[in-house]
């Protein structure tokens, strides 16, 4: 299949496929590069923050106030670590999209959003038991509050939506939007090419050039956004978990 | 004149001879554009409508927006979720 939309094989989690790409050198790269910045802005004694320690008290602190406190509340304070390396794998896979020699983002390829989702579905099943016992998936599959009779259409519902397509859509999510804006950039670079080839000044009177720096930054916040987006609802799923009834 | 008559009349008019492999690739091709076009229908509507409920609310409560914002990102990922099942779904018929 093409555009990478093949779901990897379920060897590949513990097996290296046998080739490196520009892909799996972004998912490297994206790993390594918040790994550098946090380790060097942990050796920064003092209280006021310089360089790069500002950086990473930024990013926890938006992280904190943006994403957890409005949707878990102070007692989510103890997934900030999971959802500040969700947030900056996603985002450094994301912004290579604009980067240029990179130019394609990484989670526009089905694998890694994939992981990334069963990871946040594991999570927030886990999370579920251990504060709720099997109590939790009574009170997911049979929601308090609803009339009996109206169980048999629910629970299969509520099968599907929380447990089969929320991984899914999660994933699908991100791949697709980061997808479609690379094919939005491709477009519009082979049609500056074509018209080039052809005339000069049509690339810029036909608006092709000046789209394509448009959309360029408009990906930009794209990126950031998405990068938000799978956060956000990691944390909501995690967040509703911890307190299915509500 | 309804939709499929109209279809299969564009279709009546392709060369004898088309192989299935071709006839089928043609059919992809031209369902593909309804799949995406149809799918952005709904979401664009409610994206729509979404946004500008929290415009408004943060026009009326200022100094609740950054609640109402987070809010908003939450419905926007829910509604824009069924536009990329119909993107997916357009290059899943254009190019599998």
């Amino acid at each position: 299949m093409i555009f990478g939309l093949e779901f990897p094989s379920m060897e590949n989690l513990v097996e290296w496929p046998g080739v490196f790409n520009k892909i799996a050198l972004i998912h490297m790269l994206s790993v390594l590069i918040p790994t550098v910045v946090f380790l060097l802005a942990a050796r920064q004694k003092g209280l006021v923050p310089r360089g790069t320690r500002t950086v990473a008290e930024t990013t926890v602190g938006f992280v904190e106030e943006q994403i957890i406190l409005p949707t878990m509340g102070t007692e989510g304070l103890k997934y900030l670590p999971l959802l500040v390396s969700f947030f900056l794998y996603v985002f450094f896979g994301n912004i290579t999209e604009v980067i240029p020699f990179f130019q394609m983002p990484a989670m526009a390829r089905m694998g890694g959003p994939l992981v990334l989702a069963l990871i946040a579905w594991a999570m927030f099943i886990s999370v579920g038991v251990k504060h709720n016992g099997l109590g939790y998936f009574k009170s997911v599959l049979f929601p308090p509050g609803v009339p009996k009779w109206l169980y048999p259409l629910v629970t299969p519902i509520e099968v599907l939506s929380t447990f089969l397509i929320r991984p899914f859509s999660h994933a699908v999510r991100l791949f697709a939007n980061m997808l479609a804006g690379h094919i939005l950039l491709v477009t519009f670079g082979v049609l500056c090419i074509g018209l080039w080839a052809a005339q000069v000044t049509v690339v810029v009177i036909g608006l092709t050039f000046p789209g394509l720096v448009a959309f360029t930054a408009f990906e930009v916040g794209v990126s950031l956004i998405q990068a938000f987006v799978f956060t956000i609802l990691a944390a909501v799923y995690i967040g509703g978990a911890l307190h299915p009834n509500h | 004149m309804s939709l499929s008559s109209t279809a299969t009349q564009i279709l009546a008019q392709v060369p004898e001879g088309l192989t299935a492999d071709e006839y089928k690739a043609a059919e992809a091709a031209s369902s593909a554009g309804f799949a995406y076009g149809l799918a952005a229908i709904g979401p664009g509507i409610g994206i729509g409508y979404l946004v500008g409920q929290a415009v408004q609310a943060m026009a009326r409560q200022p100094e609740s927006a950054g609640q109402v914002q987070t809010t908003m990102f939450i419905g926007v990922a829910f509604t824009e979720a069924l536009a990329l099942i119909g993107f997916v779904v357009f290059i899943l018929l254009k190019f599998a």
